[in-house]
């Protein structure tokens, strides 16, 4: 396709915003352009304040400054339906949706087309647009499938065809590949190549670097509220981009260090489950960061959580110093000297509702009282250590975790676990949706811990984290070991192909 | 090393700042004031009120019910609920009828009693844990099922031959003034009290509440606490059961009947979240005298059963309310607060 080289026309323009919170200022004065057939990535960390922009464009927020214009004239939006009425929509992060209503009815949920003069659904005229739009956009879905029945992915095409039915000029695309599979974010960037063609103007949000760099034509970058940079796409790379959101570049990002390699220390033989994972073994060494890669669903915190005692495999063993043992519980597992930090930290990990203090002293709480009665003091001995060591930024150690960032929450969780001491740490997806900052602050933690002979095993779905941290990587695809790389030979390449079951027969 | 680095340049307290403000938000002082207000309008209102042995009395009122509120209370922290206890006591007294009239002495009746309690709150706690269904589900259903036993095996009849041995328990004064019942009561909140606040125990049990399955990957073993504490409002109600058919002297099937929702009403107007993870055995202890205090004063004043359920049920709502209200128009004022700095920035 041939792009046009004159300057598109603008159909976006948000001057000066800015947004108030209690205790935060959420956007400072922030500026931006959308032009009709172009994609613009907004990037920026978790709580600079794309999330707030999108709310104020969508008219969820009140700004308490600054303009917006579309397609050159002011808007003002008081209420939601104002903001789609002047053409923008927006498919959010958790799309919402009536899981027990059709396809169709999910596309005009609000405006209902009706019959003349009648105020009664018009249902043949409704399932008559909606397959109109779903052809434009060449998706098989059946108009009256409900929506129970869809996948992740064909949820985001249905949020699509609704931006589509509102006839928006500008589509915002919040994180929309945060969940879908390799294979369905290609069909989403179709897609969204498709809305470009046809003149609408993008906004497309995304932790990805490389689906930016992929689709965007131009970028906008906040940090804590405030515009940093913007211009073409084709004049930056990642670094570039990682610079401005965070202000450090991407090896600060993946300290790596080098630590000497002991003795295998661990190993599971022939782990299988009835339905979630199949004969599985690996071996783990002292001093070693073992990387566990591959899609939402192979099986890996299944795996992991199997391994803690959490769930019970079908057959399988583990041997820890050349002694196999039995792990029925987390506790055994604790005993052994295993420690779990769960991928979802907000529901497995912490308990927001209680103290740092009470959160980080939970599992050694016996420990750490006196005949069964608690000991504050000993607690509070605990958790300041754990807290120093993994500096973690809070006002007091009584404030409820869930007044904390997503960063400290999680290093409250691993703090938890360190408190163990355990020779053996599961990492499951340490770093998922915390900002930059507290990410170096994760992995650079990890570079201390194998270099004191722990071994880690740090499960990720994210590529630079496994290779920029990972001493040998292992890649799972539906539920089995589909392959084995060391530091060298992982490349985004073999590891990619293996991990979505491309190499099968290797 | 980098940890010594961030602590200088960070410094984090040991606690939160304490301020006399916090102190009067806490959901306990709010109650104990209204606790004072209902004191101070009964003894305006009745001359009967402020008197020692009227006073020590009306605990009978309240007593057997509180003492169910107490493990009701872990119970709902760990998010189930148990609204069979009122039919448990009519299965224990059932019980108790039936040995007491196959001639068995004062110890066994309570053996018996205690026991059909500790089974019944068995039975629930394996049904809940055990096969997993809803807390509620569950005891909606033995709510219907213990009480049917009751009136299946008495019919019309009543037991009213109890020896006079087992009188003390529920008629009984300890210091020649106050009622065993309310001694028991106390002694049992502090039980409670020292359980939930102070011990392990109890730290888990609102880790268990706030998120059980953050608990369970703790390694907590959530199902056990559970279940345990079904045995527990069990056992209690089992001694409910002695005491209340001490104190009545005989069984009907329709003994303690609606009690469930008084208890479970004195356990959320403690200051216990129904949907689990906080509340206090003090705030429950606090919230059970006022109910029995304001009882007590509307009987005084011959105020009818209806108007005292309709003002319980305001109470509950209003003490539901405040802190609700309170902590918005803290918001409130906090935003405003800020605005104003950023204005004369």
């Amino acid at each position: 396709m041939v792009r046009e080289t004159a300057p598109k026309p603008v159909i976006l323009e948000v001057n000066g915003l800015s947004k108030q919170f209690p205790g935060v200022k959420a956007l400072d004065d922030v500026s931006l352009t959308v032009r009709a057939g172009e994609v613009m990535a907004l990037v920026g960390e978790n709580g600079a304040g794309k999330s707030t922009i999108v709310k104020i464009l969508t008219g969820i927020y009140k700004p308490d400054g600054g303009s917006i214009k579309v397609d050159g004239t002011s808007v003002n939006f008081v209420r939601p339906s104002d903001s789609w009425l002047a053409g923008i929509s927006a498919i959010h992060q958790e799309t919402s949706v009536f899981e027990e209503l059709t396809v169709a009815e999910n596309i005009f949920m609000g405006h209902q087309p009706t019959k003349p003069r009648v105020p009664l659904i018009d249902w043949r005229d409704m399932h008559q647009r909606a397959q109109e739009i779903l052809d434009r956009m060449d998706v098989p879905i059946s108009t009256r499938a409900l929506v129970r029945d869809l996948s992740v992915a064909q949820r985001h095409i249905l949020g699509v065809a609704k931006a589509l039915s509102h006839d928006a000029q500008v589509v915002i695309m919040d994180e929309p590949s945060a969940s879908l599979s390799r294979r369905e974010i290609e069909q989403l960037m179709v897609i969204v190549r498709q809305l470009r063609d046809e003149g609408k103007g993008v906004i497309f949000i995304s932790h990805k670097f490389d689906e930016i760099f992929e689709i965007a034509d131009r970028y906008t970058v906040l940090r804590d509220g405030e515009l940093v940079g913007d211009g073409d796409i084709s004049d930056v790379n990642q670094d570039d981009l990682v610079k401005l959101m965070v202000g450090r570049s991407l090896d600060e990002v993946f300290p790596k260090v080098d630590v000497p390699i002991g003795e295998v220390v661990f190993s599971v033989d022939g782990f299988t489950h009835d339905t979630e994972f199949d004969d599985i073994s690996f071996t783990l060494r002292k001093g070693e960061i073992l990387g566990f890669y591959g899609l939402v669903g192979a099986g890996r915190s299944e795996l992991m959580q199997a391994i803690f005692g959490i769930t019970h495999p079908r057959s399988g063993t583990l041997v820890l110093d050349g002694v196999q043992v039995k792990i029925d519980s987390p506790v055994e597992a604790m005993r052994a000297g295993l420690a779990y930090v769960p991928e979802d930290r907000q529901h497995q990990g912490a308990i927001l509702p209680m103290s740092i203090r009470k959160n980080m002293t939970l599992p050694l709480i016996e420990q750490l009282s006196h005949r069964g009665f608690l000991n504050r003091r000993k607690q509070l001995g605990a958790t300041k250590e754990m807290g120093a060591r993994l500096s973690v930024k809070a006002a007091h150690w009584d404030q409820q975790v869930e007044d904390l960032s997503g960063g400290n929450q999680q290093k409250v969780v691993i703090g938890k676990w360190l408190a163990t001491r355990p020779r053996i740490i599961i990492l499951d997806e340490p770093t998922k949706g915390i900002d930059i900052g507290s990410k170096a602050a994760v992995h650079e933690f990890m570079g201390e811990l194998v270099a004191q002979g722990l071994s880690v095993i740090l499960v990720s779905s994210e590529l630079e984290e496994v290779r920029g941290m990972a001493d040998r990587v292992i890649v799972m695809h539906e539920g089995r070991i589909r392959g084995e790389f060391n530091r060298r030979d992982a490349t985004p390449e073999n590891i990619v192909s293996v991990a979505s079951g491309l190499e099968l027969a290797a | 090393m980098s940890a010594t680095r961030e602590t200088e340049r960070y410094t984090v307290a040991d606690k939160a700042k304490w301020s006399v403000w916090s102190i009067f938000q806490t959901w306990e002082v709010i109650l104990l004031t209204l606790l004072v207000f209902v004191f101070i309008v009964n003894s305006n209102t009745s001359p009967y009120f402020l008197n020692t042995y009227n006073l020590a009395d009306a605990t009978f009122n309240f007593s057997e019910k509180a003492i169910i509120a107490l493990p009701m209370a872990l119970v709902i922290i760990m998010r189930d609920i148990d609204i069979s206890v009122a039919s448990i006591i009519a299965l224990c007294s059932m019980l108790m009828g039936l040995g007491a009239e196959a001639g068995i002495g004062v110890p066994g009746l309570i053996m018996i009693g205690l026991a059909g309690g500790v089974a019944a709150g068995m039975f629930n706690g394996f049904l809940v844990t055990g096969l997993g269904l809803p807390a509620i589900v569950v005891t909606i259903g033995t709510f219907t099922l213990f009480r049917g036993i009751a009136y299946v095996v008495l019919g019309d009849g009543a037991v009213t031959t109890y020896p006079a041995g087992l009188r003390f328990f529920g008629q009984g004064y300890v210091f020649g003034i106050i009622p065993f019942e309310f001694i028991l009561f106390l002694l049992l909140a502090m039980v409670f009290g020292v359980l939930l606040h102070f011990t392990v125990i109890g730290r888990r049990i609102y880790a268990i509440g706030n998120n059980p399955i953050a608990a369970r990957f703790t390694g907590i073993a959530v199902n056990r606490y559970r279940f345990v504490a079904f045995c527990l409002v069990g056992m209690m109600a089992g001694l409910a059961a002695v005491l209340l058919t001490s104190r009545i002297g005989s069984t009907r099937p329709n003994i303690a009947l609606g009690w469930e929702l008084e208890i479970i009403t004195m356990v959320v107007l403690g200051g216990v979240n129904i949907l689990g993870g906080s509340g206090t055995i003090p705030g429950v202890v606090i919230a059970v005298l006022l109910v029995g205090m304001v009882t007590f004063g509307f009987g005084l004043l011959n105020i009818p059963g209806i108007i005292m359920t309709v003002f319980i049920g305001s109470l509950l709502i209003i003490t539901i309310s405040i802190p609700i209200l309170v902590q918005r128009l803290r918001d409130r004022a906090r935003l405003r607060a800020q605005q104003a700095e950023v204005g004369t920035d």
